[in-house]
């Protein structure tokens, strides 16, 4: 099998971190702010890994795009068993303000310049939740997509995907070369275990610039204002359900 | 026109000083920028494998032990079993071991990124049986036992399939190591064990002990050994658990061996040699105990600014309060007072060099820090801080240990009194 997967990795503030929006309102703050790799990209390099194991793909190759702390995420990556990774440097004031449309734009000059078949990504960042990064790398690539992957199996030429929808779960099957993106119960990641942390020490990681694959990371918007959202106001407990609907109607819900 | 000529010569002179200073500074600028670097890199500690590995673990922590740290403690038992097969098929039990027995065979620095994370889990208990594991029962045997040995109880230890105990401390002897009573006859090929053991963590789930016990006459420091016992051994017995103020969910009993039988190949090492092997382990057991309590002094001080940013009283966060965020603030300066020193220790430790004084130093720091921290926090969380609903007041139990276990405050000022030439001579024994 040639097969090669390119896998995209983000590096996010932490899930578990309470975040807070800088005094500028221009975005949260970052600094000394605990990050790690997308959750939903921890679940497409796991879902990568799995796929060399049933001998399915020869190489992964994990692409962070991001400061030079991004290859944290990239030696993670390899922890859990990507064959190499590829960091494409954007410097932190950048890094701010790049989009999907960005992103998609290197990944897809990547998946054609290292041939690969398959892009595995998250299905969203959980920083921005654009959820726009794996279809416009398939529109890019005019390659076929299958988004919110619960389930990937291999038939012959192509790929045999459930998709977790709002009315359920749907089968689709997408030809190779494709794009797929990676939900939630698609897998759960691994730990990296200790010999392979050592072992990803030797593993290679390719450095280049986005100018370098052709692509103009000039922004297409400008975030005007960030805010927290509205804090939370009291509810207030109703005895019955006849009282509930004449407090509805009072502030006007119905 | 003074002026204007005042300004040139300054120029002029500044100019011609710069000028020279810029040739100088480029000579030196290559050595300074490199030893820049290797100084942040000192300084930093942990390289990205460290990192990796704290990642990894931390992750483990997160879904594995954290959400359950509370249960445990109410049942007043973790299932070490459980956790040490996770840890060790994650290769978190053998990270200093030898590989051909499934270790790592990585340095200290590791052993240490290691210990720090294992502070992250929310108790004291679970993460001192994992050190009894890694860094009490089974140094010396990975170092000196027989291939036989580390066949039957490393390796099985190093993959998490069996639990281990240390059994070194007795009713009447706990500081005072060599005085310890238990005694390990031979007979033919087997040694007949007898004697008690006292404040033995992991007791009740050990598959194994690593047994301290006298196997000669003469000189206390030259008649000990050090011996594996299979628990399931007829003629040990258990008392019921020891009922302590704090590390809940660590089982720990006292343990009685009435003419337990041992074959003579589980001896680690020469026989004699059981109280020095002890005693080489200790700067790696000191570090250990040192650099776990890291994390749940940061813990206990974040929690506390949040707690009091939140909490009014007065018409004001208590974090206002200069009495508090003062006193947090000298916390923190103390944890990374501690912080630096374990560094440093562990640093020439993996180059080296015996670090008894400072390993000594960095436990007793760290037992008296620990006190500190968690009473300050605990004080500042009020009525909160004296429930068992909160974090910081089962850190302030556990930690409450460190000044005692794995060699009192006392042992340490002694031995660093010793180091320092002021400890007085002791009255020769007959």
């Amino acid at each position: 099998m040639s097969l090669k997967v390119l896998v995209g990795c983000k590096r996010v503030i932490d899930y578990a971190v309470k975040i807070r929006v800088r005094p500028d309102k221009l975005g949260v703050v970052t600094d000394g702010i605990k990050h790690s790799m997308n959750p939903f990209d921890e679940i497409a390099i796991e879902e990568a890994v799995r796929l060399k194991e049933k001998n399915i793909v020869k190489e992964v190759i994990a692409v962070s795009c991001g400061p030079t702390q991004a290859q944290e995420t990239i030696r993670t990556a390899l922890a859990m068993g990507a064959d190499r990774g590829i960091h494409v440097e954007v410097p932190a004031k950048e890094m701010e303000k790049l989009e999907p449309l960005h992103v998609s734009k290197i990944l897809a000059k990547l998946a054609e310049k290292e041939q690969a078949e398959l892009v595995i990504v998250g299905k969203q960042a959980i920083d921005d939740d654009t959820n726009a990064t794996a279809q416009m790398t398939a529109g890019i690539l005019n390659w076929p997509q299958a988004t919110f992957a619960s389930k990937i199996e291999k038939k012959d030429d192509f790929l045999e995907v459930i998709r977790e929808i709002d009315g359920g779960l749907e089968t689709i099957k997408v030809k190779l070369p494709a794009v797929v993106s990676a939900d939630l119960r698609l897998n759960e990641p691994r730990y990296a275990t200790l010999p392979n942390i050592m072992k990803a020490k030797k593993k290679k990681i390719e450095k280049m610039k986005p100018a370098d694959l052709g692509v103009d990371t000039t922004p297409h918007f400008e975030v005007i204002e960030v805010t927290d959202p509205p804090a939370r106001e009291a509810g207030i407990k109703v005895e019955d359900v006849d009282t509930l609907l004449l407090k509805l109607k009072e502030v006007g819900r119905i | 026109n003074t002026r204007r000529r005042m300004a040139a010569i300054i120029l002029s002179t500044s100019r011609l000083f710069s000028a020279s200073w810029s040739s100088l500074s480029r000579r030196t600028l290559v050595t300074t920028a490199s030893r820049c670097t290797e100084a942040q890199a000192r300084a930093q500690f942990y390289t990205d494998e460290h990192k990796e590995l704290q990642r990894s673990l931390k992750k483990l922590i997160d879904s594995e032990i954290n959400p359950y740290v509370d249960q445990w403690e109410k049942e007043g038992q973790f299932p070490a079993h459980q956790v040490f097969k996770k840890l060790g098929q994650a290769g978190f039990l053998g990270v200093t071991k030898p590989e051909e027995y499934g270790g790592l065979g990585l340095d200290h620095s590791y052993s240490v990124a290691m210990s720090e994370t294992l502070g992250t889990i929310n108790c004291g208990a679970v993460p001192m049986a994992v050190a009894v594991q890694t860094d009490m029962a089974t140094p010396a045997l990975a170092r000196f036992g027989s291939h036989y040995v580390k066949e039957q109880f490393l390796a099985p230890s190093i993959s998490g399939d069996k639990v281990s105990c240390l059994g070194v401390s007795e009713p009447s002897a706990g500081s005072d190591v060599a005085n310890i009573k238990t005694t390990a006859k031979r007979q033919g090929d087997d040694y007949i064990i007898n004697g008690q053991k006292m404040w033995i963590t992991n007791a009740y789930q050990a598959d194994w002990m690593c047994l301290l016990a006298n196997t000669s006459q003469g000189q206390a420091h030259r008649n000990k050994s050090l011996i594996c016992v299979p628990m399931d051994s007829p003629g040990i017995h258990l008392t019921k658990k020891i009922d302590k103020m704090g590390m809940l969910s660590s089982d720990t009993a006292q343990i009685f061996l009435e003419d337990v039988r041992v074959p003579v190949e589980n001896l680690i090492g020469e026989e004699g040699m059981g109280f020095t092997y002890q005693m080489l382990q200790f700067q790696e057991e000191r570090l250990a105990g040192a650099v776990m309590t890291l994390s749940p002094m940061q813990t206990c001080i974040q929690s506390t600014i949040e707690y009091t940013r939140e909490r009014k009283a007065f018409g004001q966060p208590l974090l206002n309060n200069q009495c508090i965020h003062f006193r947090l603030a000298e916390l923190e300066t103390e944890v990374e007072c501690l912080r630096a020193l374990i560094y440093r220790a562990t640093d020439l430790y993996v180059a080296g060099d015996d670090v008894t004084k400072l390993a000594s130093m960095c436990k007793l720091k760290a037992g008296r820090l620990g006190r500190e921290v968690t009473d300050s926090c605990l004080q500042f969380w009020g009525g909160m801080g004296f429930t068992n609903e909160v974090l910081v007041s089962r850190f302030y139990r556990d930690l409450r240990l460190v000044s005692i276990g794995g060699g009192t405050d006392e042992v340490m000022l002694a031995i660093i009194c010793k180091l320092m030439g002021t400890l007085p001579q002791l009255p020769m024994k007959k």
